[in-house]
Order: structure tokens, then sequence, then C-alpha cells
């Protein structure tokens, strides 16, 4: 069971807490709780979360509702706190309403993967040689595509839309966390209590589901929420290729694409959308890093 | 060697590990982990297995508990053949044998708190969630361990005797008849060891259970068991009363055992070790007698074939040696010690 990375932890949060008896993700969360980074990213998260769900009770405006009269306003004209884009639409209602797209768009594949990507790779750790090459051969392939390729090239097999690039980035990130749920099943299962398991007489599936899932799930969960903020950029880029959402939806990546030719005119409008998708993903990967820290805990 | 009132019978139980290697991972050699081993516990005894690290001891446990599959050989429990149950029909043969394993730490699930581990094996068999609970929490009062107070705790919270303790309670919970101990004492220290093992000796007189302890450690096997086995190289040598074999041991490799053992008596050191060099590769063992490349007495016929595991007077002792053997010369002599 030795683990070879080293993690530079402040020495508080090596140890747990004196006194009653924690579980694993009782652990945990009492670690998190005191990662000021991570606990700075979550609220981020939250607060952009909220943001997307209240959009329409932050501004009066309509996200598809412009004038070209008012195209192109600087940030901080009056009216429009964020100015406005090349329709004269209101940035900060866009940006609003495109967290709701961005933000599904980058979780809701994390989260398929996840589901099937965990079933094939336990699945796949705990029977036989047959069943496991057939599933990670099978993983091998699409593991051999790079990602943005893959997901271009799906994307693009598939059609634009949504719908579509969620079906995308699914499949793209189905076989590294197959890949991780098969490696870490396989250690977990050569642990002694595996054995004293099934010496117990329990059958197969309810040695997976009382002993193996718990142990199995963190490392998965861990990697997962890595993916997120890939997520949250693939399906950025995928937009603004013209892959993903379509106009006049307020989506990041398409808003930056249709904001492209405005930099000449107005130069910080058109970086909004990116900073906003960086901001987003940058919370994902901080707090994904948190939650590493946290549930990497040497019981 | 029939034997009435056995409660565990294996018979010539043979297993050989596939070494796979080059281009195809086809089978270059085999590791020949247990060949051929024949023993009995006999209802209400101790019997020891001793034997080095790499004898096949453990992966013997786990052909007698059916964990691995022998390749051949026979396995009656309460004279029924349990190799020929299918997988599906084993839940009644598990709830009789239990096992107790090495390493207290990786024996345990780190997600359960204590009483759920043990209730688990109650649960398996249809127990209700209170019943089960109730019965860990029996159990883990027998080892030593109250309930209110450790119930709740995670392994990670407990000391290896203590985690030990849990690993018993989780075998005993379901009133096995035969506990099958793989080196239940080997990752403590010497005092907890001692704590371990009186523990062990009470709850078989309190719940009238059978042991088949295995130790490399010499003191603990004579400690605790009744009868002895010595297992070399995937090969039972010697078996024998505790107390015979350790005062008159018989087989090379049991004298050279006894005096390898250290011993507190500073006058009592040696001056080279009994046995020097490691044993033979078990993919590659010695024809003939396994033991014949280490042992101070080989002789020419060592080489031809392995001895076989002969009665050797009286008291159920059995040597697996030529030099006891009638027909050599050497053994005609020595066939005459009881």
């Amino acid at each position: 069971m030795a683990d070879t990375t080293v993690i530079h932890l402040p020495p508080d949060l090596l140890e747990g807490p004196a006194g009653k008896p924690m579980s694993y993700w009782q652990l945990v969360w009492w670690r998190l709780r005191r990662d000021k980074v991570t606990l700075g990213a979550a609220s981020i998260i939250v607060l952009i979360v909220l943001a997307a769900v209240f959009a329409p009770y932050l501004t009066a405006y309509e996200p598809f509702q412009g004038s070209i009269r008012k195209r192109l306003l600087a940030i901080g004209s009056p009216g429009h706190v964020l100015g406005t884009d090349e329709q004269g639409r209101d940035m900060l209602t866009r940006l609003l309403y495109g967290g709701r797209m961005s933000l599904t768009v980058g979780v809701t594949p994390v989260c398929v993967a996840l589901l099937v990507g965990s079933t094939l790779g336990i699945l796949a750790g705990f029977t036989g040689k047959r069943v496991n090459m057939v599933i990670m051969r099978t993983m091998d392939i699409f593991y051999a595509f790079p990602s943005v390729l893959l997901a271009i090239a799906i994307s693009g097999a598939l059609g634009a839309g949504i719908g579509n690039t969620i079906v995308a980035l699914s499949i793209v990130f189905t076989p590294p966390i197959t890949r991780i749920a098969e490696s870490v099943t396989t250690q977990v299962r050569a642990w002694e209590f595996m054995e004293a398991a099934r010496v117990s007489g329990a059958g197969s599936l309810a040695i997976i589901r009382h002993h193996m899932i718990a142990n199995v799930l963190a490392p998965i969960f861990v990697y997962a929420s890595t993916l997120v903020s890939v997520s949250v950029i693939l399906a950025s880029g995928l937009s603004f290729l013209g892959l993903g959402a379509s106009p006049p939806a307020p989506e990041w990546g398409l808003m930056l694409n249709t904001l492209r030719q405005s930099i000449y005119v107005n130069a910080w409008v058109p970086a909004l959308p990116g900073v906003m998708i960086f901001i987003t993903s940058m919370s994902f990967n901080l707090l994904s890093d948190g939650l590493r820290d946290a549930m990497d805990v040497r019981l | 060697m029939e034997a009435h009132g056995a409660i565990l019978q294996v018979q010539s139980l043979r297993k050989y590990f596939p070494v796979r290697a080059g281009l195809f991972q086809t089978v270059q050699a085999q590791v020949k982990a247990v060949d051929g081993v024949s023993l009995h516990v006999q209802r209400g005894e101790i019997l020891g297995l001793v034997g080095e690290s790499g004898c096949g001891k453990s992966t013997l446990a786990r052909l007698i508990q059916r964990l691995i599959e022998p390749d051949a050989g026979e396995v009656y429990f309460n004279a029924e053949n349990i190799l020929h149950l299918p997988q599906r029909a084993l839940k009644p043969f598990y709830r009789q044998v239990q096992m107790v394993f090495q390493d207290p730490y990786s024996s345990l699930n780190p997600r359960l708190n204590i009483e759920d581990a043990v209730a688990f094996n109650a649960r398996v068999h249809g127990d209700s969630r209170s019943v089960a609970r109730t019965k860990a929490w029996e159990v883990l009062h027998k080892v030593g361990l109250h309930a209110e107070q450790f119930g709740r705790r995670y392994p990670h919270e407990l000391s290896g005797g203590q985690r030990q303790r849990v690993n018993i309670a989780r075998a005993l919970v379901l009133q096995p008849k035969l506990v099958i101990l793989d080196e239940p004492v080997s990752s403590l220290d010497k005092s907890v060891q001692a704590q371990i093992l009186n523990l062990l000796q009470q709850l078989k007189d309190d719940l009238g259970l059978t042991y088949l302890f295995i130790s490399h450690d010499l003191h603990v096997i004579e400690y605790l068991s009744d009868r002895v086995l010595v297992m070399y190289l995937g090969q039972i040598v010697e078996v024998g009363r505790a107390e015979d074999v350790s005062s008159q041991p018989l087989h090379p490799y049991t004298q050279a055992l006894f005096a390898s053992a250290p011993t507190m008596n500073p006058d009592d050191r040696l001056d080279h070790p009994p046995l020097t060099g490691d044993p033979p590769n078990p993919i590659n063992p010695p024809s003939g007698c396994r033991f014949r490349t280490r042992c101070p007495h080989a002789m020419a016929v060592c080489e031809t074939a392995t001895p076989p595991l002969l009665p050797m007077g009286e008291n159920s002792r059995q040597v697996a040696c030529y030099l006891y053997t009638p027909q050599t010369e050497a053994g005609s002599v020595r066939s005459s010690v009881p």
C-alpha cells in the first residue's frame, strides 16, 4: 500500500483531530475546512453557480435583446457595467446566462464519464483476464487520440449543438477514468481485507458494494474533479470553433468567437468571456487540488 | 494415513503457479508452491504448521480455505469433499471454517468501523442489522475490546494488537468450528504476541475451537500447538506432537530449525549457523529430497526420489527422510528410535 507521491502539507494538516473517532469522509471534510485556498476556490464556484441560476434576478436586461445603437460600449458605461457586445447586448447579462451553459457543458460530461468509466473500470478490475483485456484495450483505442482532437472529431461527426458536445466530451473523458478505476480496483483487490471478505462467504456483488466501492471511489473522484476544469476549457473551445453552441446562445466560448473582430474597436470587452472561462476553470482546478490533498489521508 | 475423528483432512494437495514470460506470455516454468501435502487436523487440537518464508504455508492455508483453487488433491471437511462444491454452495463451509490473516492493518477495511467490519460477516449469513450488531458486540467483548469504547473506532485508531483482536473477533462471529490462523502474531511486538496467544488459547477452550496455526516462529508454535507439522519447500518433512518434535527433532531440517532459534542465554551462542544459504528456488527444486543441498547428512539415495512421509514410532510421529527408512543402511540403525 506504499504511496510514493510526496505531498508537502503544513504540519497541522498531517494529523487529524484528537477526540471522537472520525470516519474517512468526516476526516476529509475536517481537512477541507482548514484549507484556505480550497475554500476560496469553492466559494468562487458557488458564486458563479448562484449567479448563473439567479441570473434573471440579477440583471434587468435580456441576453438576446440588443440595440445596434449601443454596440461595443466600453466597460463602465452608464447602464452597462461590463459594456455591450457587437450586437448591443449587455455583457454582464450574457456572461451570467452564459454561466449556465458553460457550467452545464463543463460538469455534465464528467459526471457521465464518472458513472460509465467507474462501472467499466471496476468491472475490468474485478473480473477475469479476458473481460479486463476487452475493456481496457477498447479504452486504449480512444486513449490513443489527443483529447482535443478526439473531441473535435466526434463533435464534427455528430454535428453542432450542446447535446452533441456533451456526448463528445463524455466519450473523451471515459477512457482516463476507466483506466484509473481499473488500476485502483486491482490494487484494492490485493489487500487482505478483500480476502477476508471472500472468506466470510459473501458474493462478489456484496463484496463490491460493502468493501470495494468506498475504497475505490475516492481516488476516482479526485481524478474526475481534475477533469472538470479541462472540460470547461474544452467545451468553450468547441463552441469557439463552432462545434458547440450556435449563435445567438450566450455561451462563453461562442462569445469569444463572435467578439473576435471587435478587438480593434474595444480591446477589453472581447476579453471578458475569456476571463470568465479562466476564473471558472482555475477555481475547479484549485478545488480539485485541495480535494486531492484532503482525500489522500495517510490512515 | 486415514484419521478418524478428523475435522479436516487434506490429501496430496498440489498447486503450481505458472511463470509467464516472453512475447506471447507463454508459460516458461512453474513455481511449485505446494507439492503433494497431506495432513489431518483432529477435532479440538491445535495443529501448528511451521516453515521458512516461502515454503508454501500461506498458499496451503488459502488452498484449504478455497481462496485459491488447487491443481490436484482432495480436501475433506467433516468428511465432505469441499473441492467438489460449486462456488455458491461454499457459504455453509465458510460458516464453519474461518481465517485470521497476518497483517493486522491491511486485513481490515479502512472505511468501516470495527463493529460494522465484524457485523458484516454475520449479515452475509442472513442476520438483520441489529442482530448482527449485537453478535459483533458480544464477540468483540470476548476478545477484550469493549464495544462502548471501541465499537465505533476505525482501524487507523487502533494499535496492532487491537487490530488483530478485531480480526479474531471477525473470524469468530459466525461461531466456526475450525479457524486457520496464518501467522497471526508475526507482525506484533513480543509482549503483544503473548497476550494474543493467551487470548487464542482461552477462546479455544471457551468456544471449543480447532486451530490450524501457521507460523515461522518456533517458540510461538511450541507454546501453543498440540501437534506440529514442519514444511519445507512445498512439502511436509516432519509430523509429531509438539513436545516430541521440540525435544527430539528427527528430520535434519527440523534439527537445524530448533538449533537456530535464538535463546536468551548468552552462553548458548553458536559458532556457525546450523543452516547456511537460502532455500532453493521453488521453480527448480533439487531432485529427490529437496533439502539435500543444505543437509549435513545427504547421501547418494537422497538424489533419486523424494523420501515419503513414513510413520516413525508411536504418537503419530512421521518423518520424510532416508535416514530413517529401513532400506538404507543408516536407516536400519535409526528406525528403532521411538
